[in-house]
C-alpha cells in the first residue's frame, strides 16, 4: 500500500494536531491534504476523491459528529472510512463516533505505532469494499448497482429480513422424456420468462435457476416495503402466467404444466458469493430451507402455494388462506404452521 | 510540584518518530499557537462561554501532552473537565500561564538541543 501511497485528509481545528499527524501518515508513504474544521472537510471531501479522513471531534463551526452524520447521509461518501483522532476523554465519545459509522478512535496524542496499524487497516477494508463494489457492477446492472449502493446495502454477509421462494414444475422428468429436447428448452425459456415477469414485477430476485427450479428472494438485496405481500403477490401473477401458458400450450396440443410454490419469511444470511469472474447474491439459512420443504410438501399437500407462519401473520388477511396445520420438516425441530395460498379459479 | 514540565522520554520518542527538524518546527507552531489559546481562555471565562473555553483548554491539553509538557496538560485538563467553574477568579488561569512560560521555556532549550 506505501509504494501506492492512499490519499487522506486530515482533519483538525488545532495547528500542532494537524500539522503532526499529517507528518506521521505521510511517514506512512501516504499523502495528505488538510482542513481546519468540518465544513471545510466536507467542501474538500465532496470535491475529491480521498481513500481516508482522519477526523478531530471538538472543532468550530462544523465538529467531528456532524461531519460524521452527514458522511452517513451522502450515498457517495458513505463508504469513506474514518479514523476519529481526539483527546475527547470518556466512553459515551467513542461510543457515538462508532455508532455514526467511525472506524476507530485513537485518544491523542495518537501513538504513531497505533496510528499506522489502523490506517493500513482502514485502507485495507476500503480496498476490499472498493473491489466488491466493482464485482456488483460486473453482475448487476448499472441500475441495480447504483440502488444498492444508495440503499447503503453492506456488500459482505449480513443478516436481513426476507422472503424466500421456491418453485418448480410438477411432473417435469416425465414430461422432458416425452418430448424432444429442444422442446423443452423451448418450454423452459417461455416458463422462465414468464417467472421473471411476475417477480420482477413485485420487486423480487431470481437468485438460483436449477433444472426447473427456481429461487427468488423479496426483500434483498433491495430493500421492499413488504416483501411476504409482494412474494405472495408474485406466486399469484405466476399461477395465473401459467394457466394463460397452458391455454397456448393446448391450442399446439400440448398438455399443460403445473408449478409448486413454497414462501417463507424470516431472517436470512444474504451476500455475494463466487469468485471475481463469477459471483452471484445469495441467501442461506433457515428461512431458505423452510421455503424449499414448503415447496416440496405442495405435492402431499396438494396445493399450488404453500406459505410458513411468519408470511401469514405478515399479510394480514390481505389474501385468502386456509390454515392447515402444523408440519414438522426435515431440518426443524419444532412442527412449522403451514397455510395455503387460496388460488382463484 | 515534584514534577517535571517536560516529561523527557515523550520527547524524545516524539522527536524519534517524526523527526527533530520536524519537532523543531512543531514546537514553534505551539509557542505561536500557545499564548492565542490562553488569551481564548481569558475571554471565554470574561463573556461566560463555556463551550469556548472548554475547546480551549481540550487544545491546549492536547498540544501539552503531545510534547511531554505534564503539568501544564494536567492543569488544562481540569479546566476542560471543570469547565468555567474550574477558572475560579482566574487564579487558575494565572497558573496554567505560569506553567506554559516554564514549558516554553524549557522547549525552547530542548528545540535546540
Amino acid at each position: 500500500m506505501a509504494e501506492s501511497g492512499a490519499r487522506l485528509l486530515v482533519v483538525d481545528d488545532n495547528k500542532v494536531n494537524r500539522l503532526l499527524l499529517a507528518r506521521n501518515v505521510e511517514l506512512l508513504g501516504h499523502r495528505t491534504e488538510r482542513a481546519d474544521n468540518g465544513r471545510v472537510a466536507l467542501e474538500m471531501l465532496r470535491a475529491g476523491a480521498y481513500d481516508l479522513l482522519l477526523l478531530d471531534i471538538a472543532m468550530p463551526e462544523m465538529d467531528g459528529f456532524q461531519v460524521l452524520e452527514q458522511l452517513t447521509a451522502d450515498p457517495a461518501l458513505r463508504d469513506l472510512p474514518v479514523i476519529v483522532t481526539s483527546a475527547l476523554e470518556g466512553l459515551t465519545n467513542v461510543v457515538r463516533c462508532i455508532e455514526l459509522g467511525a472506524e476507530d478512535y485513537l485518544l491523542k496524542p495518537v501513538n504513531p505505532v497505533l496510528l499506522k496499524a489502523r490506517v493500513n487497516a482502514s485502507l485495507e477494508k476500503k480496498r476490499l469494499r472498493d473491489q466488491q463494489k466493482a464485482l456488483v457492477r460486473r453482475f448487476a446492472t448499472s441500475a441495480v448497482a447504483q440502488d444498492l449502493e444508495q440503499s447503503g446495502f453492506a456488500l459482505g454477509g449480513r443478516y436481513v429480513q426476507a422472503t424466500v421462494m421456491f418453485s418448480d414444475i410438477r411432473g417435469f422428468t416425465a414430461l422432458v422424456e416425452s418430448q424432444a429436447p429442444d422442446e423443452t428448452i423451448e418450454l423452459l425459456n417461455a416458463y422462465y420468462a414468464l417467472m421473471f415477469d411476475a417477480i420482477s414485477g413485485h420487486a423480487g430476485v431470481v437468485n438460483q435457476i436449477i433444472g426447473d427450479g427456481l429461487m427468488a428472494i423479496f426483500g434483498a438485496p433491495l430493500p421492499v416495503p413488504e416483501p411476504a405481500l409482494a412474494a405472495v403477490r408474485a406466486a399469484l401473477d405466476m399461477i395465473e402466467l401459467i394457466e394463460l401458458f397452458n391455454v397456448e400450450r393446448a391450442a399446439a396440443g400440448k398438455p399443460p404444466i403445473h408449478i409448486g410454490i413454497g414462501i417463507a419469511s424470516g431472517e436470512v444470511v444474504a451476500g455475494y458469493t463466487g469468485t471475481q469472474q463469477r459471483a452471484t447474491y445469495t441467501c442461506i439459512g433457515d428461512t431458505v430451507n423452510l421455503a424449499a420443504r414448503l415447496e416440496a410438501h405442495t405435492k402431499v399437500a396438494g396445493q399450488t402455494i404453500l406459505i410458513d407462519g411468519d408470511t401469514h401473520a405478515a399479510l394480514g388477511g390481505r389474501c385468502a388462506t386456509e390454515a392447515l396445520g402444523a408440519e414438522v420438516f426435515k431440518g426443524k425441530a419444532a412442527a412449522v404452521p403451514v397455510f395455503a395460498v387460496a388460488v382463484p379459479r | 510540584m515534584s514534577a517535571p514540565t517536560i516529561h523527557l522520554a515523550t520527547f524524545t520518542e516524539l522527536q524519534d518518530t517524526a523527526g527533530a527538524d520536524f519537532v523543531a518546527e512543531l514546537v514553534d507552531t505551539f509557542l505561536e499557537e500557545a499564548p492565542g489559546l490562553l488569551a481564548e481562555l481569558r475571554r471565554a471565562l470574561a463573556a461566560g462561554q463555556a463551550p469556548a473555553f472548554e475547546r480551549a483548554a481540550h487544545s491546549l491539553k492536547s498540544n501539552a501532552n503531545t510534547f511531554g509538557a505534564t503539568t501544564l496538560g494536567a492543569l488544562a485538563r481540569s479546566l476542560e473537565l471543570g469547565s468555567l467553574a474550574a477558572a475560579g477568579d482566574g487564579q487558575a488561569l494565572d497558573a496554567v500561564a505560569d506553567e506554559y512560560r516554564r514549558a516554553a521555556a524549557a522547549l525552547q532549550e530542548l528545540r535546540h538541543g
